[in-house]
């Protein structure tokens, strides 16, 4: 088992004749992923990376059997291009596309929810099942098949827990990138609910960052709901303070969003806190022991 | 990105938000030709900088004189514009050096009833815009959002249906708007959240919104963020652009594409991705180092633009050092093993590298480097990173 793709998941790439797309979409395919087709308006019939490129999701799903879609959309287009794989009925939705304003995402994710698909991101480095399906644009090699499942709104840190987790022997089951923007599809929560269900996941690690509150929300959680062991990491810690959180952020949660209160947050719920990103791997370690 | 109070005037106006009549103002003799234009009694001198505060802010060339006066004449209009402009104000959020006022406003003056504040912003919880009102006008809003949260009363909107009309009949019935005022506000707010969705806010506020003797409801400032993800869609945003309020290197580093943010340490950082961008600037505190910057090269940057990062972090005097922090993922290690090249020769180091690789063509990567004649450490984790690159200080 893991969560949300695995060797079985049939991907298609929206996006996948620009330069980006076609790139990921051979990465993913070296991985073992199985890439089924591709879609980009008006390109219906050519043949990208040996895969056949369709006008619509519709029809690419209908064709190909998708259920899983990576879209590299770029910004201006990426919101109609999720809405379409929703509408499309396919079963996981995964937005890599960075720079999508935020307002078009208050409508996609209200769609979103509304729908029986699952939407990741936008703006993150994608899923992958360690060994089974990758879907994105992170390094596969530095995955291996292990016990812990990873979220990180944050990629490239996301990439650094990784290789520290496969340093340390315990290797991942499932690694989820939620993505940096203010709106994305599927929150810690949505992630910790589907570790906890999930069997082959034995432990938990989660990538946070300063501003908004969903940190301390997935420390509300943890607390009520998960018995797996959990560690996590905050990011911008030394962060100057009104530089990347706006007050406006700070207004509407009544005063939260920094490190210090998101570590604090966390500890209180008993989840290991990584003192640096040096530290992510380790922490895990440390809260597997303290479990066991 | 942000604009001046005198261009979220203009917007309001478009949009049929009231505001009084005002001129804009860069020399002391337009600032008195606007006080007798106006025609009133008295008018109000305001300095257009991009921050808050500037009624208690006070200018470091001239500390007896405000950001914001109150004039009786078009003498007075002309003074206080001649003590604001080219001057530094300094407020609350400006920092010490302040900011270099070149224009100013002159507004009509106004019969204040009552203030209050009014803000719309994204509710990052609810996934939705949340318009936000308090009678707690014209004081600082954080401080009734951290103290006294009862305060502030909220609604959420649909962007594509806006505000409903009941839902500011319950905002009405809690600011004690009543009679007359009740639907000047209906008409307000609704143009409002119209304006924060169609011009992509990411922020607004009126700070203090006047209900006018007569009861109408005047804007009396007004503060707009615009989200920088929908500028593809605003071409009208390049003409409302102030650059002479950025920091010269961030306005460099944003024409390149890179997310740059200027601190105070010796320690450059070029990374890719903001929370491992983050993450590296924690870690060399963590060692006793102090990051110079927060650069992230993003993950579609070409050589050119990670040539220019490197171009941005040394034209810094304060950088001793530089720490390359690279984990590939759309980034490719050998765009930032070909761009270290470029930059030995055409930039030239004159301060430590730190180089640590990791991800996407890593090995290839390592070979460019190796294989150039390019003086660095290379690091083999972020730890060692970080130790390295503070040991280079001595």
């Amino acid at each position: 088992m893991s969560i949300l793709i695995n060797k079985d998941t049939k991907v298609i790439c929206q996006g996948i004749t620009g330069n980006v797309g076609e790139f990921h979409t051979r990465g993913c395919l070296d991985y073992g992923t199985q890439m089924v087709g591709g879609v980009t308006p008006g390109k219906g019939g050519q043949t990208v990376a040996g895969l056949p490129v369709f006008d619509t999701v519709e029809e690419a799903r209908l064709q190909t059997g998708a259920n899983a879609t990576m879209i590299f959309v770029p910004p201006p287009f990426a919101a109609d291009a999720i809405l379409e794989a929703i509408d499309a009925g396919i079963e996981v939705v995964i937005a890599v596309t960075e720079g999508v304003p935020v307002i078009d995402m208050v409508r996609v994710y209200d769609a979103a929810r509304q729908s029986n698909s699952v939407l990741v991101g936008p703006n993150c480095p994608g899923v992958i099942t360690a060994d089974e399906c990758k879907i994105g644009i992170m390094p596969g090699y530095i995955h291996q098949k292990g016990c812990v499942g990873i979220m990180s709104r944050s990629g490239t840190l996301t990439y650094e827990a990784v290789w520290q987790t496969s340093n340390l022997g315990l290797g991942q089951t499932t690694c989820v990138g939620l993505g940096g923007d203010p709106i994305v599809g599927t929150s810690f929560i949505d992630c910790l609910q589907m570790f906890q269900d999930d069997d082959e996941t034995e432990a938990i690690l989660m990538m946070g960052e300063i501003g908004g509150t969903a940190e301390e929300e997935a420390a509300a959680y943890v607390k009520e709901h998960i018995t797996k062991p959990v560690a996590a990491f905050i990011a911008g810690r030394t962060a100057p303070p009104g530089k990347r959180m706006g007050h406006a952020g700070a207004i509407i949660s009544g005063g939260k969003g920094t490190a210090a209160e998101k570590i604090s947050a966390l500890e209180a719920a008993g989840i290991e806190v990584a003192s640096s990103p040096a530290d992510m791997g380790a922490a895990m370690k440390r809260a597997i022991e303290k479990a066991n | 990105m942000k604009i001046h109070e005198y261009q979220g005037k203009q917007l309001f106006q478009q949009f049929g938000v009231n505001v009084l009549e005002n001129r804009v103002s860069r020399t002391p003799e337009e600032a008195a030709a606007a006080f007798t234009e106006l025609g009133g009694a008295v008018a109000v001198v305001k300095a257009q900088i991009h921050a808050g505060g500037r009624g208690k802010g006070t200018f470091i060339e001239k500390p007896e004189q405000h950001g914001v006066q109150l004039v009786k004449s078009a003498d007075e209009a002309r003074e206080a514009a001649a003590a604001m402009l080219g001057n530094h104000l300094v407020t609350i959020q400006t920092g010490p050096d302040g900011k270099k006022v070149n224009q100013v406003i002159v507004e009509a003056g106004c019969d204040i009833a009552r203030e209050l504040y009014l803000g719309i912003v994204l509710d990052r919880a609810n996934k939705q815009p949340v318009l936000m009102c308090s009678q707690e006008g014209g004081v600082e809003i954080e401080k009734v959002a951290h103290e006294t949260p009862e305060k502030i009363f909220k609604e959420r909107f649909d962007p594509a249906q806006g505000i409903e009309s009941y839902q500011v009949r319950k905002l009405c019935k809690k600011l004690g708007i009543e009679g007359k005022s009740v639907r000047a506000a209906d008409k307000f707010m609704k143009a409002l959240c119209r304006l924060y969705v169609d011009t992509d806010c990411s922020l607004m506020e009126i700070n203090p919104l006047v209900v006018t003797g007569d009861g109408g409801l005047v804007a009396l400032d007004a503060k707009i963020n615009f989200d920088s993800n929908a500028a593809f869609r605003h071409k009208e945003w390049e003409e409302m652009r102030d650059l002479s309020e950025e920091e010269e290197s961030e306005v460099r580093a944003s024409a390149a594409g890179l997310s740059y943010v200027k601190l105070e340490g010796n320690i450059g950082c070029l990374v890719n991705g903001a929370g491992l961008a983050m993450s590296t600037m924690d870690i060399i505190k963590t060692h006793g180092g102090q990051p110079a910057n927060f650069l992230d090269v993003g993950g579609g940057a070409n050589a050119d633009q990670v040539t220019e990062a490197f171009r941005i972090i040394l034209s810094d005097p304060n950088v001793k050092a530089v720490l390359v922090n690279i984990f590939g993922g759309i980034m490719k290690c050998t765009t930032i093993a070909e761009a270290i090249v470029v930059a030995a020769k055409s930039v030239g180091f004159t301060v430590p590298l730190v180089v640590r690789l990791e991800g996407t063509e890593v090995e290839e990567g390592r070979r460019i480097l190796e294989e150039s004649d390019v003086e660095l450490v290379t690091a083999t984790d972020l730890g060692d990173a970080a130790e390295k690159v503070v040991a280079t200080l001595g």
